[in-house]
């Protein structure tokens, strides 16, 4: 078996014997028998590394890694800088627990100042967190942040990515808050049902709306922003983080809480975790932000130092009356989204949100010419929905060829009313030209 | 050490991005106004920042991190290795499923490792860290009881010595909880037990070594107590490392519970996080699991009565695969590892008691408590300042001021990978404070001397919240 205990067994039963115990059944005798397993666990012989790497590799191989990849609904496939990983997997960041102890840890405290920074800017918010599990569980902590005695309804659009709706129920099933969908119109949330639903509810908390939407479209948000804020609730954008380096920002367009996956800055796809959620909001909301927050000091001699602040909120010293449970959370991954953010710059922000979107259109505007027209008529950014006259015909033809296409949507569930089926597309900075027009060739010999 | 933003000069930068190979083309929607200040660095002045952090942080790797309650044992290098295999790596979770056979092999395989670790009948690998296993947890239980219509019951039980995250995840879950006393041994009070079931009764938390590191001799009556007024008994895995491969949850009575993957199965914890917080059930919770599972290798499916999802995929997958590694390598004899943690946090205890006060002075399991309270009172030097004065022998210190209920509390956690030269070290250190908190207790309250930077003002910092750099 392989170990990572470095005391010899002779080692081990001299320390036992120092301190007064026999072997290590003497040392055990406090757990009662009954307590105690009977004979040996049902695992494996343990196995040396080489044979570890072995069997791993083997599982590894059994999975399909596609050369060119069209699809997103809520994982993108962006370019990760090399520096990223360079950077981020030297040992003493990713060896080190949560910086409590803040004299040793000012790299790790440093870093996540930073990414606050950096959050709040691309945001156009004032302040941010040091980070969450997710995308999806940061909305559904969001949307607790406007519950007080008074408002208990959370209201999200129809076009949100049904994952984080999910998840956002979830949550809500705890605190048995209510969650109303919007209905979807065009594509889009029916403005004029968010308008009523507002009206006639006096418990409304918050609406949250995803930017571009699940569909890839691009939503009126500050329209948007003023029904909700008119209906006396707060206004949630759960945001693309890449897309904010072309679109209105959500402390541009007013929001009060923004949040989304930070999975695009500099974390692979990785089947879906570690992600990174994120979340910012404006300063009064301070003290309701749930999770870790650092913030700048000075040490006894008055040189510039971090922290972690605003503790009275979390578990540790509020226990039942915490703003959320959360102790662990992505701090790594936050270490990349800055690494990332820093590599790229102003203007390499600009440009990968311009390559994204401009790589999608010149995509749809190729598959229009063959007949697979848009779902709906609203701008996008990255991502699209199309008709297909047969979803699974096409994307098994891709595959064979090493292309992810896109996903391929539950008929009926965009409410588009097409009599075919649907996919959802996407691009990111990664696909070529070359690569769109090979999709398109494939398309043509399919139909 | 100066910000990012203030090594930023305009103009410079990396070139990351080709030129367009199509039209360019922004959708007609309003456009972003104010440009975001990010920085504009080069790659090799960025690369000497991020190494000046990493001088400035402290992991296992640098030394010594007997950090209690959060089991900073070593990281093997293999687990990193396999994670970062493109066949994981590169995987988007949305790939069809006959494309990720092999990760989802790797799924199953480690829920059956640790089944039977737990004596569980299932695993959901949903939850993202510790704390959202445990909400994952109560919400289990909370769908039990309202499946069998039992609504009336809104009240989970916590000792007082329970980790904060236990009641805040009971408040997350819409519990009220109701806080039971510890007895003089530092175990659970079986009259006050008593005295608080009752039909109301959802359930009980408990950690198991309990958080001043000892194993509750009464466990299988109190497990039996709260099953006979219609609870459910939750097990806080985050002292698993003490009783792995020596006791199962589920045979002392456990119903539920969470296993941080990041503490007993090895993977790192990368400065907060990311961890792993996989939730284990026996078989009448099975219908309520949260998330999508993939079994007959072509579809997804969802328990029955699915509580929903706690994160967007399967949970942070990269992880397993590091602690599915980690079983791999340690096989059947995983009690090892409990028993060289029990040792080596026995060893400390029996070397430093003569002159510190421990909290309950027994043999104690993974970790033990030192209570300063008595020295606290004749010197002033306090837990704080103890812990202060190790950083400048390179040592992590303890968790301080945990459990609630010993004051002055040095909470100490080895972990097993520790060598016995370690453990002498750190003794030689603490004993050295001790006569420095007699002989020049300033030395120990004006501590630390070696570090970056000295003792911060944390009153400051939250009076006059400065969250972020202005430009």
């Amino acid at each position: 078996m392989g170990t990572f205990i470095p005391n010899t067994k002779e080692e081990q039963l001299k320390m036992l014997n120092e301190i007064g115990y026999k072997d290590f059944d003497d040392l055990f005798k406090v757990i009662p028998d009954a307590a105690k397993v009977k004979g040996e666990l049902n695992l494996p012989e343990g196995l040396s590394e080489i044979e570890v790497a072995r069997k791993v590799e083997g599982l590894a191989a059994k999975n399909t890694i596609f050369r060119s990849i069209f699809r997103g609904a809520g994982a993108y496939n962006h370019y990760v800088p090399s520096a990223v990983d360079a950077i981020a997997n030297k040992e003493e960041f990713v060896t080190a627990y949560t910086p409590y102890q803040a004299e040793i840890s000012q790299g790790i405290l440093q870093s996540i100042f930073e990414y606050q920074t950096m959050i709040a800017e691309i945001t156009g918010m004032d302040i941010a967190n040091a980070s969450m599990y997710d995308g999806a569980s940061a909305a559904a902590e969001a949307c607790w942040m406007c519950k007080d005695r008074r408002h208990s309804t959370f209201y999200v659009s129809g076009a949100l990515d049904e994952r984080i709706l999910t998840v956002i129920n979830t949550y809500s099933f705890g605190r048995e808050s209510k969650v109303v969908v919007i209905p979807v119109k065009d594509g889009q949330t029916d403005k004029e049902a968010l308008k009523k639903a507002l009206a006639e509810d006096d418990a409304a908390a918050c609406f949250l709306m995803q930017y571009p939407n699940f569909y890839g479209i691009v939503e009126d948000a500050e329209e948007l922003c003023k029904i909700t804020h008119d209906g006396g609730a707060k206004f949630i954008m759960y945001c693309h983080p890449l897309a904010l380096g072309a679109l209105k920002s959500p402390g541009e367009i007013g929001a009060d809480i923004a949040v989304g996956e930070g999975q695009p800055l500099g974390l692979g796809l990785e089947f879906g975790g570690p992600y990174l959620g994120f979340l910012s909001t404006k300063q009064e909301n301070m003290r309701a932000i749930p999770g870790r927050l650092i913030g700048e000091t000075v040490d006894t001699r008055g040189d510039r130092g971090f922290v972690l602040t605003i503790q009275a909120r979390e578990q540790h010293i509020r226990r039942e009356k915490a703003s959320s449970n959360i102790c662990s959370n992505e701090a790594w991954c936050a270490l990349r989204a800055g690494i990332y953010l820093s590599t790229i710059g102003p203007e390499g922000y600009e440009k990968v949100a311009t390559l994204c979107s401009s790589k999608a259109h010149y995509m749809a505007d190729e598959l229009e010419k063959i007949g697979m027209k848009k779902c709906f008529k609203g701008e996008f950014w990255n991502e699209f929905a199309t008709t297909c006259p047969d979803a699974d015909k096409l994307l098994a033809a891709l595959e064979e060829k090493g292309i992810l296409g896109g996903l391929k949507l539950c008929c009926g569930c965009c409410d588009a009313g097409c009599d075919t089926d649907c996919i959802l597309w996407c691009c990111t900075e990664l696909n070529s030209k070359e690569d769109i027009d090979e999709v398109i060739a494939i398309a043509k010999e399919v139909f | 050490m100066k910000l990012i933003f203030e090594k930023s000069i305009p103009g410079r930068g990396q070139d990351i991005f080709p030129a367009c190979d199509v039209p360019c083309k922004l959708p007609d929607a309003p456009l972003r106004e104010k440009k975001a200040h990010l920085p504009e660095i080069s790659e090799n002045e960025m690369g000497r920042h991020y190494t000046a952090l990493a001088k400035r942080a402290h992991g296992v790797n640098d030394g010594f991190y007997p950090l209690g309650s959060c089991t900073m044992k070593h990281n093997p290098r293999i687990n990193e290795k396999m994670a970062s295999l493109p066949g994981f790596a590169k995987l988007h979770p949305l790939q069809p499923a006959h494309t990720v056979q092999g990760a989802h092999e790797l799924i199953a395989d480690l829920e059956k490792f640790l089944c039977e670790i737990t004596g569980m009948a299932g695993v959901t690998f949903q939850p993202a860290a510790g704390a959202h296993g445990e909400f994952t947890g109560l919400l289990l239980i909370k769908a039990y009881h309202t499946d069998r219509g039992d609504t009336e019951r809104n009240e989970i039980i916590v000792p007082d010595a329970a980790h904060g995250t236990n009641p805040a995840s009971a408040t997350m879950a819409g519990y009220k909880t109701i806080v039971i006393k510890s007895n003089e041994n530092g175990t659970v009070d079986i009259d006050d037990l008593k005295a608080h079931l009752g039909p109301k009764t959802a359930g009980l938390m408990l950690t198991n070594p309990n958080t001043v590191g000892l194993f509750d001799p009464n466990i299988m009556e109190i497990t039996r107590l709260v099953h006979e007024a219609g609870g459910l008994c939750y097990y806080d895995g985050a002292n698993l490392n003490a009783v792995i491969g020596i006791v199962r949850p589920a045979d002392i009575g456990f119903d539920v519970i969470h296993m941080n993957l990041h503490k007993t199965f090895s993977t790192p914890h990368g400065g907060g996080g990311p961890g792993s917080g996989p939730c284990a059930y026996k078989d009448f919770l099975a219908p309520f699991a949260p998330g999508l599972v993939c079994k007959d290798g072509e579809n997804y499916e969802r328990a029955e009565k699915s509580i929903g999802n706690m994160t967007g995929f399967y949970g942070n997958f990269l992880v397993m695969v590091k602690a599915y590694t980690y079983l791999l390598t340690i096989g059947k004899e995983v009690y090892t590892l409990a028993q060289n943690a029990v040792l080596n946090a026995n060893y400390m205890q029996e070397k430093l008691k003569d002159i510190y006060p421990i909290a309950f002075d027994t043999t104690c399991m993974h970790e033990f408590v030192i209570g300063l309270d008595p020295i606290y009172r004749k010197t002033h030097v306090s837990a704080l300042d103890v812990a202060k004065a190790l950083l400048d022998y390179g040592i992590h210190p303890p968790t301080i001021y945990f459990p609630l209920i010993v004051h002055e509390a040095l909470m100490i956690e080895p972990t097993e990978t520790e060598t016995k030269e370690t453990l002498d070290e750190a003794i030689t250190a603490f004993r050295e404070i001790y006569e420095r908190i007699f002989n020049a207790p300033e030395t120990v309250q004006n501590a630390p001397q070696t570090t970056p930077v000295l003792r911060l003002d944390d009153t400051k910092a939250a009076r006059d919240p400065h969250l972020r750099y202005e430009f």
